[in-house]
């Protein structure tokens, strides 16, 4: 016989399958405590050496009970059974084997233990090389499968709290301690991993003030929640971060995971304490259970572990376990390794005193165990070896742990500011001195709840891992990692904990070492001669548990992981057949229409040229600069001097970052004498505006002048080609667009359906060029004009991808493409500033160091392709041969076939290029080699003609 | 996650702010007369200390630079203040 239910309590039966077979659970089980029910020995195989396990725990700290988790439609990887809520219909498969836990085709592995020591992986596969072995080692590792099909939604909510105190952990000292923080008159916040609150009052009995535990815990739960305090359960406050942030994730029954961000004033941890296990040979076999875990599984879920029970123990606290048990019907011998117990145990049930363990029997599970020499039969064995405080909060805020000899594990030491440990955590584990340490973390205000109970005692008497012959005796289970490990370790001189743990990989599982980091520090201690105290403990990083990635991430994905920016008239370019693509964080029309891609943008390009093309230019930027001390601030952050602008006119210039690279180029124009509008491109705005708040503070009187961004404000459309006057003039934005009163680089301001309209002679493509700016609102009525007025002048709509094109054609720089981290103006032949002007600009002191005045810089330059030749691809690397050696001497930056010249147009970087010109150098790119000339960088309109045509 | 004090909006995630630069740095001026040791210096060496140190730092937010005290081992914040007339 194995487990089975003995109590169901008129639960509702809820149907699953494991591993393909199908099982009933009931309503309140979990995954593990329903398969413990059907007598499921065999779970899952171990990692390394693939055996047969079985479960182990009931929570967190479960090493074996790992399982893919199927629920409708939705697979979850490398789920704890122990702390899932078991669902109608779950399919539940093993992980680490195939086909199945019971059938693995890989369990022949652990016939090869003797030779896949720990370290195995490190020392046998480095020659000749790890990457031979990679691949194949890596399909062997892994645990549970990810769905491919199965796009987890991005639906997890992150919720940030602000509360005076934040108890981690409802057990009885935790809930104290909500109940005295929230008399005092605090906020308080309290989470529990567990389903419901309580801790160990769910299967330890005690009496607190007049009620059984459990309605005690219920009662002051109802309290906290009807004072509006916030009280969570199945949710685990995984890690505590920089400045006390405290990471909760909740798991919400028909609800997704959600991400709690709680900072509060004062933190109790009450997190409680995890049995670890006694160590002896093959204590690993399905079967071998923790004693608490047994307790759990009878109290709250009846299920009883065995029917031959072997209790282990080294302390009193399992005692109660064997009384429990006994009473549910089973047999139970216990074996105690001190040399007397302190507790009497009633009739019927055997006690062995300074019991060793000498073996289990039963590869598929327990069926008996060698008790000092004397077979048992058994079909499970329960084992305590004390219990191991949670402190990983108390840690990741910078505790320091002492190792207490009383309970045989390390406890808090000095307090940490803003955080009091509490319970079990704490190292107490008499109930009156649970609620007694809860109440005065709490704050103590109001009376303390009372225990009526008789205290439990735990009376530990350390009983830690030692070598023992040959036999395996497993610490951690998860990584396979046994004592003999750690004698190797130690042979091998990883003796500091940090070193066992990477060389052996104790702890490092999904399990994190709960049950077997102590166990493996104390067996380093033994075998080094050293105590556990100078042997110490590895960093409790977080996260505790395994957080899901959706539950990191949240919703920060797809499109909302960098959302784009999106243009007012989006509709408007969906309707007339606009294809969208992503330009420097703005969704903008790419092209337009069906058909090919190339083809359209040339179409575009060629009608932009012959008649007129009507462009969506709104991300560009409108950055006002105002106060008496604009002009000083745009003078100082500019290449160019700008304030000596006459009201009405624009200039083109460049931004340089401090080291003199080209940050950025636009144009400025100016209003008045204190009011600019700089016009930085479209990919630079946040970045323009945080330069100049940065001077504006730093260096100028801020009360003198101000900056603000209103791109988002307007809207600006663009007519660019030969008819681009007639269109805007059928607009009658009352201005006069006579090149006297407008020539190019002026502005003027009219009217539009009632509003404004600035009207911008700017050119990004080297045609007549009119910038129409209006408030967004009326962004969709010039729209549409500009579309009824274009009917008749043949005008095209032009997508980004073809204004590229037209830009390139004149050399036209993109900052940042047609320039790298090392461009300066003067490498694009514009030293004019850098010679002239006086008084100080960001950037002027680099463009006279030694580097910035070599005369073999990369400069920017136009390349062309022999006669029928297709463009250069962009990238491709210009490379000189000297002596035998090749080496990049610059890299094509633009490259476009252009319709209106019928060739191939490319801007590149080259070293000295600009004494260059009509050189021809080889371009290397994947392999193939290309032949180009170097030309200026405007190929077409050089005489610049068109800018008034 | 660490709380900066921006001294306009109070204290708020770090993920809302950027590191500007040392504090005390003071830009050598004019061109013509700074060496190349000197503008190296300001641009680019950094005391980067372990322990106190006090920085500049930007509220993105809010777009307020602000001068902040903390120390870069215990990430303890002692206190920032706005920039207008520090001795920056
Ligand atoms: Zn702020």
């Amino acid at each position: 016989m194995t487990a089975r239910r003995i109590s169901a309590g008129g639960a509702r039966p809820i149907p699953f399958t494991f591993d393909g077979k199908s099982f009933s659970g009931i309503q309140g089980d979990t995954i593990a405590s329903a398969l413990l029910a059907n007598g499921v020995r065999v779970v899952g195989r171990s990692f390394k050496y693939h055996r047969p396990r079985g479960i182990v725990g009931s929570g967190a700290e479960e090493p074996n009970a790992v399982v893919d988790v199927t629920l409708a439609g939705k697979t979850t990887p490398n789920v704890r059974a122990t702390t899932e809520p078991l669902a109608d219909g779950m399919a539940v498969r093993s992980v680490n084997a195939a086909p199945t836990a019971e059938a693995d085709r890989a369990g022949f592995l652990d016939r090869f233990a003797a030779f896949i020591p720990a370290g195995f992986y490190y020392k046998t596969f480095l020659w000749p090389d790890w990457h031979l072995f990679e691949p194949r080692i890596r399909a062997m590792a892994g645990l549970g499968r990810l769905d491919p099909a199965h796009q987890p939604p991005a639906d997890s909510p992150s919720i940030n709290l602000r509360c005076d105190v934040l108890v981690v952990g409802a057990g009885a000292a935790g809930l104290a301690a909500a109940r005295s923080a929230a008399r005092a008159g605090g906020r308080v916040m309290l989470v529990d991993d567990q389903d419901a609150p309580g801790g160990s009052l769910g299967h330890r009995p005690a009496v607190i003030d007049g009620m059984p535990g459990g309605v005690w815990a219920e009662a002051v739960v109802t309290e906290l929640r009807a004072a509006g305090h916030t009280v969570l359960s199945r949710a685990t406050a995984f890690g505590l971060y920089d400045h006390g942030l405290v990471a909760v994730w909740q798991r919400r029954t028909g609800l997704p995971d959600a991400l709690w961000q709680v900072r509060a004033k004062r933190i109790v941890v009450a997190a409680g304490a995890i049995e670890r296990p006694l160590v002896f040979p093959d204590n690993d076999r399905p079967g071998v259970m923790s004693a608490e875990a047994a307790l759990v599984y009878l109290r709250r879920h009846g299920v009883l572990a065995g029917e031959r029970i072997v209790v282990a123990t080294n302390n009193d606290k399992a005692y109660a376990v064997a009384v429990a048990l006994h009473e549910a019907g089973a047999q139970v011998t216990v074996a105690d390794t001190r040399p007397r117990g302190t507790l009497a145990l009633r009739d019927g049930v055997e006690v062995i005193h300074q019991a060793t363990i000498d073996g289990v029997s039963g590869a598929r599970g327990v069926s008996s165990v060698t008790v000092s020499g004397r077979p048992i039969e058994a079909d499970c064995v329960l084992t305590s070896g004390g219990f191991t405080p949670t402190v990983h909060l108390f840690c990741q805020a910078k505790g320091r742990l002492r190792f207490d000899e009383a309970i045989a594990g390390f406890i808090p030491g000095d307090p940490v500011a803003g955080m009091a440990v509490a319970g079990a955590a704490n190292g107490a584990f008499a109930v009156s001195q649970v609620l007694a340490q809860g109440h005065a973390a709490g704050g103590g205000a109001g009376e303390p709840p009372r225990a009526t109970t008789p205290d439990d005692t735990c009376a530990v008497a350390a009983a830690w891992p030692a070598p023992r012959g040959k036999a395996r005796q497993w610490i951690d289970f998860q990584n396979d990692v046994a004592v003999k490990d750690v004698a190797l370790a130690a042979r091998e001189n990883f003796r500091s904990v940090e070193h066992l743990k990477r060389y052996t990989t104790l702890g490092m599982a999904t399990d994190q070492g709960k049950t077997s980091n102590m166990n493996g520090l104390a067996a380093m201690a033994a075998i080094t001669g050293r105590t556990i105290a100078e042997t110490g403990t590895t960093t409790y990083r977080p996260p505790f548990v395994p957080v899901p990635f959706t539950v990191v991430a949240g919703r920060r994905r797809g499109e909302f992981f960098n959302p784009v920016k999106r243009l007012a008239l989006e509709n408007q370019h969906r309707a007339d057949g606009a294809v969208f693509r992503e330009y420097g964080g703005w969704l903008r029309p790419g092209w337009y229409g069906t058909g090919q891609p190339a083809t359209e943008i040339a179409r575009e390009a060629r009608q932009a040229r012959a008649t007129v093309g009507i462009l969506d230019g709104s991300p560009l930027g409108k950055i006002e600069v105002i106060g008496p001390q604009a002009g000083a601030v745009v003078d100082y952050n500019s290449y160019q001097t700008l304030s000596t602008l006459k009201p009405g006119r624009i200039r083109y210039g460049f931004m340089l970052t401090e080291s003199g690279v080209i940050y950025d180029d636009g144009v400025v124009s100016k209003l008045s004498d204190d009011h600019y509008v700089v016009s930085c491109s479209s990919g630079h705005v946040g970045g323009v505006v945080l330069r100049l708040e940065e001077w504006r503070q730093d260096r100028f009187d801020r009360s003198q002048v101000f900056v603000h961004n209103s791109t988002p404000q307007w809207a600006t459309l663009t007519a660019t080609g030969p008819r681009s006057r007639d269109l805007v003039a059928m607009l009658g934005l009352g201005v006069d667009l006579s090149d006297d009163a407008l020539p190019h680089m002026s502005f003027a301001d009219g009217s539009f359906a009632g509003g404004p309209a600035r009207v911008s002679r700017v050119s990004f493509t080297g045609d007549r060029s009119y910038e129409i700016a209006v408030p967004t609102g009326t962004a969709k009525a010039l729209h549409l004009a500009m579309m009824e007025a274009g009917r008749t002048l043949d005008a095209v709509l032009l997508g980004s991808e073809a204004l590229l094109l037209l830009r390139a054609e004149k050399g036209y720089i993109i900052a940042g493409k047609d320039t790298d981290g090392t461009t300066m103006p003067h490498d694009l032949g514009i030293a004019g500033p850098r010679d002239k002007r006086a008084g100080e600009f960001v950037g002027k002191r680099s463009l006279f160091t030694e580097n910035a005045l070599r005369d073999d810089r990369q400069q920017g330059v136009g390349l062309t392709v022999a006669e029928g030749e297709p463009p250069l691809p962009t990238g491709a690397h210009a490379v000189e041969t000297r002596g035998g050696a090749r080496r990049s001497i610059g890299f094509v930056t633009s490259s476009y076939q252009s319709p209106v010249l019928g060739r191939p147009v490319a801007l590149a970087l080259i070293e000295r290029g600009l004494s260059r010109l009509g050189e021809t150098l080889d371009f290397v790119h994947l392999g193939t080699t290309r032949r180009a000339t170097i030309a200026p960088v405007c190929a077409f309109d050089p005489e610049g003609a068109r800018i008034n045509g | 996650m660490q709380l900066f004090p921006c001294p306009f909006c109070g204290p708020r995630d770090e993920t809302e702010f950027q590191f500007a630069t040392e504090a005390g740095k003071t830009r050598p001026e004019p061109a013509a007369e700074v060496s190349a040791e000197r503008w190296t210096k300001y641009l680019y060496l950094k005391d980067n200390p372990k322990g106190p140190t006090r920085e500049v730092w930007l509220h993105v937010t809010c777009g307020e630079f602000f001068l902040m005290e903390r120390d870069t081992v215990s990430h303890a914040v002692a206190g920032s203040q706005a920039l207008g007339g520090d001795p920056r």
